[in-house]
């Protein structure tokens, strides 16, 4: 682990916007493989920061770095090709479109044949197989062709999983993966996400705590846009200024 | 790792993968032609010979499906909004009508002219105003009509102005087929444009980029964080239907040997757009559908009331939005449904 160059890595982040600063100074490390949770009390900057990293907001300071290289300017389109994916606290998918679609959709910009205006999007075998065989592995085969609205609430959140596994992402940040679905169906989100593939550094931002707990090997907490402390989870339970944070904010924790 | 956990040995998974192989066959298969397809072909083949005293007519009635053709694939399927689409329509009719009035009849010319023309100006436009989307896009497509109407009126010495380009000449089809009083040649070549241009937008939609354009429709915000460089996209689809538009207007001034500035005016814009609605947007056929019915209606509502029949249009389109959204072909579909087993 030692001299590795992080996943994703940002120097001094900054984001105001005039008087108000949802980021302030971030330094974030977030190894290869990594399996690390972004936490902190409404209002932290949390997806604001996931914002920063994908590029749907533009620093106002500071920079990105993506396996060494800087990509503070690049555009939100250029960091997806890059890696860097990105899932939604709520559900922004397709909904008109059957399930398999949602997935093809990424699969073909991935492989950059989304402009192409000529052959039918039917020829292309592999872009529907490799959708195909993503739904297969997270038990959506059998709803593949329906329409998404038509699906569970919890299904949905899997779809959104697997639209992002679509891009074969190096990074994949997960927004409350499964925030607004019954305690009874996210088993199933929790088991999926601790299946995927141990190369993609995962950054699950979360206000589950069992959730967060279960799947994080490192905790770093944000408060007020700024890091108050990043450690192991054990670390992190123990530490009296997060459990303050937590506490005075209706004892979360 | 298919989810359920019940693995019988061979014959389940054997029938788990047959399954997913007729669901990918399914999808795959989306694009291929049904046999329903045909019928607007047949139907309008019939016309030809069925109403001999209408055509003429007909050829309005088959450039103006282009022309919603045209809108549909930004509206139905890019879901860009737009009130100034006679923007398009109108540039290409001044290109082919200021070419056949200068000695250069030749109509597939006058066609490629047109083309070229609205699609510059779409692209010049759109590359602005694409940025925006909602009210504002609205109102500047809307704004961008405006001008080009206000610049068409004003420019008399070169359009005509408020009297209209005359003095058009057109010369026969392929050097062979006059523009003949019955409006049969001008019936077959817009009938013959149309299908051409019908079979382009079939492709476009059922290409990965058509499809990426539903995906921008149904959720720009997913669009951009799957790495999909939105703008463009749409400035791509906005210039194509513009082309697309300039023909239908090129058709228009060609077999009618007339350019009035209404071709830009706002009512160019709006009528397409009832009509593509009553026919149901998004759907390839509801300029199809839509565009003879408004025209009938036109003509049969105009002939009981002829002051207030635009009243009874209004009428037919508040019944359509109430109880019949998606327009005739999304009833259609509905009562398909109903009957049971229609795939997506």
């Amino acid at each position: 682990m030692t001299g590795e160059t992080p996943a994703l890595e940002t120097k001094a982040l900054r984001k105001s916007f005039g008087a108000l600063t949802v980021a302030s100074d971030i330094d974030f490390r977030l190894l290869r493989g990594a399996r690390q949770a972004l936490i902190g009390p409404n209002g932290a900057g949390k997806t604001s920061f996931v914002n920063l990293v994908t590029g749907a907001l533009r620093a106002s300071g500071g920079s990105i770095w993506l396996e060494g290289a800087d990509i503070t300017h690049l555009a939100q389109a250029q960091r997806v090709k890059r890696g860097v994916a990105r899932t939604f606290q709520i559900t922004m998918l397709f909904r008109g479109l059957s399930v398999l679609e949602n997935v093809t959709l990424a699969v073909s910009e991935r492989m950059g044949m989304a402009g192409d205006l000529h052959r039918p999007a039917g020829n292309r075998r592999v872009i529907i197989e490799e959708a195909f065989a993503l739904l297969e592995e997270l038990g959506l085969a059998e709803d593949a062709l329906r329409p998404l609205k038509e699906l569970a609430y919890g299904r949905q959140r899997l779809v959104e999983i697997a639209v992002a596994l679509g891009l074969k992402p190096k990074v994949l940040l997960l927004d409350e993966p499964a925030a607004g679905v019954p305690s009874a169906e996210s088993g199933v989100i929790i088991e999926t996400i601790e299946r995927l593939p141990e190369d993609i550094a995962l950054l699950i931002i979360e206000h589950d705590m069992d959730l967060v707990f279960r799947l994080a090997k490192r905790i770093t907490v944000l408060v007020q846009g700024a890091v108050l402390v990043e450690g192991t989870p054990q670390e992190i339970a123990a530490d009296a200024r997060v459990r303050q944070v937590y506490l005075g904010e209706k004892g979360r924790a | 790792m298919s989810g359920n956990g019940m693995t019988d040995g061979v014959t389940i998974s054997d029938a788990a993968k047959q399954a997913a192989s007729r669901r990918m066959e399914i999808f795959a298969r989306r694009h291929r032609f049904r046999v329903m397809e045909a019928v607007p072909w047949v139907v309008a083949l019939g016309a030809f010979f069925a109403f001999p005293d209408y055509l003429a007519l007909g050829a309005q009635v088959l450039a103006t499906i282009l022309y919603a053709l045209s809108l549909d694939l930004v509206l139905g399927y890019a879901g860009i909004v737009t009130l100034g689409h006679a923007a398009f329509f109108g540039t290409g009719a001044y290109a082919a009508g200021l070419m056949a009035a200068h000695g250069m009849g030749e109509p597939l010319s006058g066609l490629a002219v047109a083309a070229l023309a609205a699609a510059a100006v779409g692209f010049v436009t759109g590359s602005i105003i694409l940025r925006t989307h909602g009210l504002p896009l609205l109102m500047q497509t809307l704004m961008v009509a405006t001008m080009l109407y206000e610049l068409a009126n004003k420019a008399d010495s070169v359009t005509g102005g408020a009297d209209g380009l005359q003095g058009m000449v057109v010369k026969p089809v392929f050097g062979l087929f006059r523009f003949d009083l019955y409006g049969r040649t001008a019936y077959l070549y817009c009938l013959g444009v149309l299908f051409i241009g019908w079979f382009v937008v079939r492709r476009i939609v059922h290409s990965p980029f058509g499809r990426s354009l539903t995906g921008i429709r149904e959720n720009e915000a997913r669009m951009h964080a799957i790495g999909t460089s939105v703008l463009r996209r749409r400035l791509t689809a906005y210039s194509i239907s513009a082309a697309l538009a300039g023909i239908s207007g090129a058709l228009v001034a060609q077999t009618t040997q007339f350019v009035a500035v209404d071709a830009l005016g706002f009512e160019r814009s709006g009528n397409i757009l009832i009509m593509l609605l009553l026919g149901g947007i998004g759907r390839l056929y509801g300029g199809f559908i839509g565009v003879p019915l408004y025209m009938i209606a036109q003509d049969r509502f105009a002939e009981i009331d002829p002051v207030y029949w635009y009243f009874w249009i209004g009428l037919l389109l508040v019944l359509v939005v109430m109880f019949a959204r998606g327009g005739a072909l999304g009833a259609a579909e509905r009562l398909l449904r109903r009957r049971g087993g229609v795939d997506s």
